[in-house]
């Protein structure tokens, strides 16, 4: 007797589970598709809707780069290669080169933490594809520049001002937070 | 009809060709322009529809980017497939592993000899049209057995044996739910069971009495068994047996197979047509004209009525698939002949004593059946409702994302 209750039960839960699997199949067959169609069908680039403390490809504001080196001495797998030399003209050091190597970057951010002004940052770009590794390699220097030197009582030229703010503020909120 | 038929025929051969021959070449014509202008495209923007419907079902988008909304998806797979290398594996036996693809396709093309698209467009209405029909599906059984033995390949034949017994064992339910509509249509013609009903719901025989409604869900079940059809596929259960019996094969016979069987899903949507829900009948006068004084009309209306019946089952198919995990093989087993056999007999023995007791039917009955079927619908519909407020997605009515 209780095989024959168990049978009928059976039958009893096959059709109600599947007429219930189907009602909320049916259901999510309405719904809007969760799906991002990057990267041509978005709505807003991707790189927009990113936290801002997201750690992309770094950047480097050559104009705020005070050239002390912290950052490519705490860099532990030694994708940053600086070069300074002394330019006998001016009697000033110059940067011959500033190349991060994005392929070996691990975006650990002890770099800009390293930063004094806040020139070395995270940005919000991550497409980092390309045919050649060599590619990979940003150059930040394409010829000799005189390394920047915080003047005593603070800038006066409008545009290094507002570039002097946005490394101190990327320090305060981002590279350095608890501070 | 016929006589025009044969003049055209006659009119284009030599005087010394035997009319046999002019035939046959004429038939091999039909099959030809049949396979390449309807089944193939069939076939083909089924597999892109089940991906869109399935990918909804699960959030996503599914194919969208070759041409519109993905709509050729299936020729760019179809050209890729065509590209690649055919490999047939150094061990396998290698006529029948050549062979195997095209059984199996055969087997589904011979099933559209007797599909009967409206009341004129039927390329043979054989007088055992069902007989024939679930004969020639049968042929596919032998092409998947085949293709399992000759890879030499253990998941190979596992998947094989898997199919055959499926197939063999799922024959009997779908056998014994055709018979009860055979019982009620006396007739083993696909022209006649369709006549034998009505175009509207109370004349078909899905609504005839409740065993016949049993009975198409058991018809309907079982063909998707045969078909191998998702929840059913386990000879080519993936997470066991990789790909089952295509394992070993790749480029176009690899597609061929499932050719065979997204086309197979029309074929199963078009037999559930033909046999409960009344296939091609429509009105005798739509919007006050008479159907018999336009034939053309009444042609592409009985075309466009049947196509849909038959594929809103092939969606059933695409959502069933995603709905339900895969059954196990003795759960499968189990499932056809501790249940649905017995309930296939009672339904047909059910309906044997229903027509000894009304041999003219019983509307009210029938009325009833209907009533409970729309019930069931609302039922549905208030579920789905329900789902949905209860968690309270964004809704998207569009077809295209």
């Amino acid at each position: 007797m209780n095989g024959v209750i168990e049978y009928f039960q059976n039958v009893r839960d096959t059709v109600k589970s599947i007429f219930e699997g189907m009602t909320i199949t049916f259901s999510h067959f309405v719904r809007e598709p969760s799906t991002v169609q990057y990267p041509d069908r978005i709505a807003q680039q991707v790189q927009a809707t990113l936290p801002l403390r997201y750690r992309g490809i770094l950047e480097v504001d050559m104009d705020i780069c005070t050239g002390c080196l912290a950052c490519e001495r705490v860099c532990p797998i030694n994708c940053i290669a600086i070069g300074i030399e002394m330019n006998p003209e001016t009697k000033q050091r110059d940067f011959t080169q500033f190349d991060i190597d994005i392929c070996k970057c691990m975006y650990c951010g002890l770099c800009m933490e390293a930063c004094p002004t806040g020139s070395i940052r995270h940005t919000q770009e991550f497409e980092g594809a390309c045919n050649n590794p060599a590619g990979l390699v940003r150059h930040f220097i394409t010829e000799k520049v005189p390394l920047y030197k915080p003047k005593k009582g603070g800038e006066t030229e409008p545009r290094m001002i507002q570039k002097v703010d946005i490394g101190k503020r990327y320090l305060d909120e981002i590279a350095e937070p608890e501070n | 009809m016929e006589f025009t038929v044969h003049d055209f025929i006659q009119g284009l051969l030599p005087e010394a060709m035997p009319a046999a021959l002019g035939y046959t070449l004429a038939a091999i014509l039909v099959a030809v322009v049949v396979l390449s202008a309807f089944v193939a495209p069939l076939a083909g923007v089924t597999s892109w529809l089940e991906r869109r419907v399935w990918a909804r079902m699960q959030s996503r988008v599914g194919p969208n980017r070759v041409g519109p909304q993905g709509l050729l998806q299936w020729l760019a797979d179809g050209v890729k497939n065509i590209q690649k290398e055919d490999i047939i594996p150094a061990s396998a036996d290698r006529k029948l592993f050549l062979l195997a693809p095209y059984i199996v396709f055969s087997g589904f093309l011979g099933a559209f000899v007797v599909i009967p698209f409206g009341s004129w467009l039927i390329p043979a209405d054989l007088n055992i049209g069902i007989l024939y029909l679930l004969a020639i599906t049968s042929l596919v059984v032998v092409g998947i057995l085949m293709a399992g033995w000759s890879s030499n390949n253990k998941w190979s034949l596992l998947g094989g044996m898997r199919s055959a017994a499926q197939i063999v064992s799922y024959e009997i339910p779908a056998g014994l739910a055709v018979l009860t509509v055979i019982f009620l249509s006396g007739t083993l013609s696909m022209q006649g069971i369709i006549q034998a009903q009505g175009w509207a719901p109370w004349d078909w025989f899905i609504f005839y009495n409740p065993f016949t409604l049993v009975a198409f869900f058991m018809f309907f079940v079982a063909a998707l068994a045969e078909g191998n059809r998702t929840p059913f596929d386990i000879p080519e259960a993936e997470s066991e047996l990789v790909a089952g019996y295509v394992t070993e094969y790749s480029g176009m016979r690899f597609l061929f197979f499932f050719f065979a069987e997204w086309g197979n899903l029309y074929v199963i949507g078009a037999i559930s047509a033909t046999l409960f829900l009344g296939g091609w009948q429509i009105p005798a006068t739509v919007f006050g004209m008479t159907m018999a004084d336009h034939p053309l009309l009444k042609g592409v209306l009985e075309f466009t009525v049947f196509f849909l019946k038959a594929y809103l089952w092939a969606f059933v198919a695409m959502w069933v698939r995603g709905t339900l995990p895969r059954v196990r093989v003795d759960q499968l087993m189990a499932m056809c002949w501790k249940y649905m056999v017995p309930i296939a007999f009672i339904c047909l023995f059910g309906t044997i004593l229903f027509l000894v007791i009304w041999p003219e039917g019983n509307r009210a009955l029938t009325f009833a059946t209907l009533a409970f079927s729309g019930l069931v619908m609302l039922y549905f519909v208030w579920r789905v409702v329900f789902q949905i407020m209860h968690s309270r997605p964004t809704l998207y009515f569009k077809p295209y994302v």
